[in-house]
């Protein structure tokens, strides 16, 4: 199955899964190679989570004139293990009034659904898990049913703010569903498939070798990109958009009345899910495992990925140390008025683009220039209406 | 082994509703629904129809879920307290009567209906086969139940605004 | 342009990135205890004891005993016992000091009452804070041997008001010494009294 062309880098993780899978019978070679494949996302996306949250503080802590934790070993590499000993060892209290199956079922159903949603994305060459025709829609079926464990989570607390929160944050997390979708359409539209290596196999070509035809640099393609990043910092509940879960907003909103493991699972399956539409966006945006030069092929595929998701990451860390968190109105009006319409108007351009991908050579500058040209007055327009009816603060003073 | 799969998913799914009708907190109903709705989506999985499986879940438990939610906890005034009022009683005879009587007619149509057994195996029906349906001959039906549903939002959003004109400036 | 606000944001937030790793400036912290911030010359913590000199300091403390600071003190933290005989103080005279000088500094507020009052500047404000003990009273409880500290210290810590209570002793020892020779000449330089009065 592994073509000999590949390099061996490239092939060493098939090898050393059929390695392993080489000690089992032959009729359970099937069953042990899923579990292999199991365990590795399990092993890497846990060890990512952990230095993710360690490398979150340090950055967030220089970006703020600190140094961040550096105290447990060196430069602080211990810490998300103190972390970890500290979530367990703590007191799992659960109300007397609140709805305990529920209470208990919550975080387990968030993070199983997180966890579902990594098993479509092909992470190198040979590297899918399951290789979905309709993989693209298995991720968000998956991906929305971890809502309902938002709102089990709320009411099972028996907890007016916690339920109150639960509310807004299911109404952030639907509405933000939308342009989510929307975004992807035109990349489904482009490569015909719905199926994430498809979609992979699609963005693989260089123009003279150095210019790759990743999705991100078309118009539609880079508009779509920023749009699909700010739906998927709100589908995570991330700054800026993390009223639901901030401290300062109803205590810790639908997660007010966990503590201990339960509430390390839910951070854990935030964390997952920004770590799952970060790789969704790798996949249908920057290329996947591609190579972004002919001549770079050389380092394998699992590496491009993980350095495209690496800097996809470090790119939310980098918008949450920056931006303050944005009010319950201003998310909702944010994503209904500006980021649906533009998200419609970018279908739009993607289709016209397809439309003309046969044109001939003076026209492709025609194609380039209305599709920019389009998209820009719609977000020039849409930003003008979402801004508008602001004007410098009035103030008024009681008569003297 | 097919047959297996399918009498466990029947199970579920037959279970998950009945618990879902017997259960006096209407939140664990709502999502004891939502479970008997995943279990549909198995069994489309089954038969081989995988974008019917993840639509399902994506629009039934990702989007009804919470309409369910929401209408069922703006209109409880105390959710999760049921009193049982004597004419209940009275009227569980009528339900079980009118249940049995829809069960029968429907037993009755199933069985003796005749479903063809081909021999030939049934088509994969890919996405792009869905595609090319919805964009060809049942584009009509498209239109129009896109339509509809524009309709109803446009109605529940005037609905929904109606009391604006209540509200007065505040004069500060 | 609707953005440009959010991009200038971003801008900044990277330029503290950058330059917390070369800037000074933009890494403000003092990673404590290894490095230590510079106290303000005026903070005080605790009162401890003037010794002149650094190689006898219990011999030469300016304490005499006077126990005003002792009645001063609001919380009364300060408990001294007097000497029964007498030592040579700094300038020699014979002066009685502390056998006991005791300060509770859990009960101490810093109020620097005790420093305002001393008429021999003997008391003066520490700048120590890590005196944390385990030890829940007597930990607490600082005796005269860990209150002296010699007055280089005190220039340390506290170089203005040193140097001014310096100069100011000085003055005052060098004012002493002249009325002492003054009167020492006089005493040469007048005639001697008739021995025995008539009778």
């Amino acid at each position: 199955m592994t073509p000999t062309t590949d390099s061996f880098l490239e092939r060493a993780p098939l090898l050393l899964r059929d390695w392993i899978s080489g000690f089992f019978p032959a009729a359970l070679r099937g069953v042990i190679n899923d579990l292999i494949a199991i365990l590795t996302i399990l092993a890497v996306f846990g060890t990512l989570f952990a230095f993710l949250t360690l490398a979150e503080r340090k950055i967030l802590g220089r970006i703020q004139n600190r140094p961040g934790p550096n105290r447990t070993g060196p430069f602080g590499l211990l810490q998300p293990f103190a972390d970890g000993i500290k979530m367990l060892t703590k007191e799992d209290i659960v109300p007397r009034a609140a709805d305990q199956l529920l209470h208990f079922l919550a975080p387990v159903a968030l993070v199983a659904f997180s966890l579902l949603t990594f098993a479509v994305i092909p992470y190198g060459r040979h590297l899918v898990p399951v290789d979905l025709d309709a993989g693209v829609l298995y991720f968000f079926a998956a991906s929305a049913s971890t809502e309902l464990a938002v709102f089990m989570a709320g009411w099972a607390s028996h907890n007016k703010y916690s339920l109150l929160a639960a509310m807004r944050a299911l109404a952030q997390l639907i509405s933000y569903e939308l342009p989510l979708l929307l975004s992807i359409v035109p990349v489904v539209l482009a490569a015909g498939s719905l199926s994430p290596s498809g979609i992979v196999a699609a963005q693989g070509a260089w123009t003279l070798d150095v210019l790759p035809h990743w999705y991100v640099f078309t118009p539609w393609g880079f508009a779509g990109f920023v749009i699909f990043l700010v739906s998927a910092l709100a589908e995570s509940n991330r700054s800026p958009f993390d009223l639901p879960e901030a401290e300062s907003e109803l205590v810790a909103g639908h997660l007010t009345e966990y503590s201990g493991f339960k509430y390390a699972l839910f951070f854990m399956a935030e964390y997952f899910g920004m770590c799952a539409l970060s790789s969704l966006g790798v996949t249908l945006f920057l290329g996947g495992w591609q190579a972004p030069c002919a001549f770079l092929e050389f380092i394998p595929s699992y590496a491009w990925f993980g350095a495209k998701l690496l800097g996809l990451l470090l790119g939310f860390i980098w918008i949450r140390a920056t931006l303050p968190r944005l009010r319950m109105d201003q998310l909702m009006r944010f994503a209904w008025k500006f980021l649906v319409p533009l998200s419609l108007a970018n279908l739009g351009v993607a289709a016209l683009w397809r439309l003309g991908a046969g044109w001939s050579e003076p026209l492709q500058l025609v194609r380039w220039a209305m599709a920019i040209a389009i998209l820009a007055t719609a977000f020039f327009l849409l930003g003008r209406k979402l801004s508008s009816g602001f004007g410098p603060r009035v103030y008024r003073y009681a008569p003297s | 082994m097919m047959d297996f799969a399918f009498a466990l998913i029947a199970f579920l799914l037959l279970a998950s509703a009945a618990t879902a009708m017997a259960l006096r907190n209407i939140i664990h109903s709502a999502l004891l629904l939502v479970v008997s709705w995943f279990a549909l989506a198995l069994f489309y999985l089954w038969a081989g129809a995988e974008f019917a499986a993840f639509a399902q879940i994506l629009i039934y438990a990702g989007a009804i879920s919470m309409v369910v939610l929401f209408a069922v906890l703006l209109t409880q005034r105390t959710p999760g307290n049921f009193i049982l009022i004597p004419e209940s009683r009275r009227r569980a005879l009528a339900a079980v009567l009118a249940g049995a009587a829809v069960a029968a007619a429907i037993a009755y149509a199933i069985l003796n209906a005749s479903f063809p057994v081909g021999s030939t195996p049934a088509p994969a029906v890919t996405v792009r086969e869905l595609g090319i349906q919805l964009m060809g001959p049942q584009a009509a039906a498209l239109l129009v139940v896109g339509a509809i549903l524009t309709v109803a939002l446009v109605g529940a959003v005037v609905i929904a605004a109606q009391p604006e004109k209540l509200q007065r400036e505040d004069p500060l | 342009m609707f953005g440009s606000g959010l991009l200038q944001g971003l801008a900044v937030t990277a330029k503290n990135f950058v330059g917390s790793f070369h800037d000074p400036k933009r890494m403000v912290t003092t990673e404590y205890p290894e490095q230590k911030t510079k106290l303000p010359e005026a903070y005080r913590n605790f009162p401890f004891l003037v010794a002149e000199t650094a190689e006898d300091p219990m011999g030469t403390l300016r304490c005499v005993a006077c126990q005003i600071c002792e009645k001063e003190c609001p919380p009364q933290c300060i408990y001294i016992e007097k000497s029964k005989d007498k030592k040579p103080d700094a300038t020699g005279k014979m002066q009685i000091y502390p056998t006991v000088f005791d300060i509770d500094t859990s009960v101490c507020m810093s109020c620097q009452i005790c420093v305002e009052v001393c008429p021999f500047d003997a008391i003066e404000m520490d700048q120590v804070f890590e005196i944390a003990t385990a030890d829940r009273f007597n930990g607490l409880m600082l005796r005269k041997e860990q209150l002296t500290k010699p007055n280089s210290y005190f220039h340390e810590i506290h170089p203005n008001d040193a140097r001014e209570i310096d100069a100011r002793l000085a003055a005052d020892r060098k004012a002493a010494e002249e009325k002492a020779r003054a009167a020492a000449a006089a005493k040469a330089a007048a005639p001697p009294k008739p021995s025995a009065p008539p009778p």
